[in-house]
């Protein structure tokens, strides 16, 4: 790494207010979003039988992350942040994820079939 | 070539050059000591979102396990109140990051008004929650606390949260016991960081009011702005999974 790269790395980075009003108005509309999508039915999918998933929870979850992900880049500054800071946040998240989904995968398959 | 004697020698005049008086001596920079500080919260905050993970995970099992139970549980929280505390948290985080925003800047008025709107929004997030709170109490669906099941045998058909809901046997309207088990559980643990983080705010407008964080040493307001984020980001996971999910 050179020294200027180095040092853009280490130096402050002051977020505009102007990012933080986009991203409040964003968590907003976010919010006014999920709120209205959960009074529509958006039907289920049955990929395998006896396995249905419904798309309500889906699309609830999918805002979720992108609020989650907005307030980390922007409110959080990750998105300005150290490579070592993206790196913690990025394997804390993706450990997390694992442990997750490894989890659902061992309560859903265990008794396949037999619900 | 320097063995530790010449090191030594060298050592304290290299020691005393010009820095800000909250540069501690282990540290290069300022840069590096806010650096091990800021990734330092990161780790507390990976060990609050495994904390907050075993929660959202055991409620994602049972909720399939006693779906519903779990949609008529829901059915009884306010989505109003719950989207009105949403946007009371959404507001407090962006003050929040105008606050930390000011204290990079050094305005020290601007940074005590907003830390002071963030107290406010926190506090006004709980007065719902107790609003809410005091309502499971009067209905009697606080888990082990003379616990009714007749919401969920005999729903309410005036109420249109409720009204499609088709009554649940004796077996499955006792696992609404244990969805509200989870939801005292998850935004009680949540309420608990509110407390804690509003403590935290109350002790900072004093600190910002002496002009402690304006004069270039931002890392605590910083690293709190951080911990009321998190804060903020359990909620937006809570919020849906709790109220919306089961509602159409």
């Amino acid at each position: 790494m050179s020294e200027q790269a180095q040092h853009d790395e280490h130096a402050h980075h002051i977020v505009s207010p102007v990012v933080y009003v986009i991203i409040l108005f964003s968590l907003l509309v976010g919010t006014a979003l999920t709120m209205w999508a959960s009074y529509i039915d958006l039907g289920e999918w049955s990929p395998l039988p006896g396995l249905v998933i419904a798309w309500n929870p889906i699309v609830a979850l999918a805002i979720a992350c992108t609020k989650a992900t907005l307030v980390v880049l922007f409110f959080m500054h990750v998105k300005y942040s150290t490579k070592l800071t993206k790196l913690t946040v990025g394997a804390g998240f993706f450990m997390f994820l694992t442990l997750v989904s490894m989890t659902l995968a061992d309560y859903i398959s265990r008794a396949w079939g037999s619900w | 070539m320097l063995d530790s004697r010449t090191i030594a020698q060298v050592a304290p005049e290299t020691d005393h050059h010009e820095h800000p008086p909250y540069l501690r001596h282990h540290f290069e920079s300022t840069e590096q000591q806010a650096d091990a500080a800021g990734f330092a919260m990161w780790l507390f905050l990976l060990t609050e979102v495994m904390f907050f993970g075993g929660l959202f995970t055991a409620y994602l099992i049972y909720r399939n396990w006693y779906y519903p139970a779990f949609v008529a549980g829901s059915h009884q929280l306010s989505i109003p109140l719950g989207g009105f505390n949403t946007l009371l948290l959404i507001t407090s985080s962006f003050t929040m990051a105008m606050g930390v925003w000011c204290a990079e800047t050094r305005r020290k008025s601007g940074l005590v008004l907003c830390l002071i709107l963030t107290f406010i929004l926190g506090i006004g997030f709980l007065g719902v929650k107790t609003v809410e709170y005091r309502e499971k109490l009067e209905k009697h669906h606080v888990p082990g606390f003379h616990f009714s099941l007749q919401s969920f045998t005999h729903p309410d058909t005036t109420n249109p949260a409720t009204k499609n809901d088709l009554p649940l046997g004796d077996d499955m309207a006792q696992h609404v016991e244990l969805y509200f088990s989870l939801y005292f559980l998850m935004t009680g643990m949540h309420a608990v960081h509110m407390i804690i983080g509003i403590a935290i705010l109350g002790f900072m407008i004093f600190r910002a009011r002496a002009g402690a964080y304006t004069s270039g040493h931002v890392t605590f307001v910083e690293n709190f702005g951080l911990y009321w984020h998190f804060v903020d980001i359990i909620w937006i996971f809570l919020f849906p999974l709790l109220y919306l999910i089961s509602r159409h």
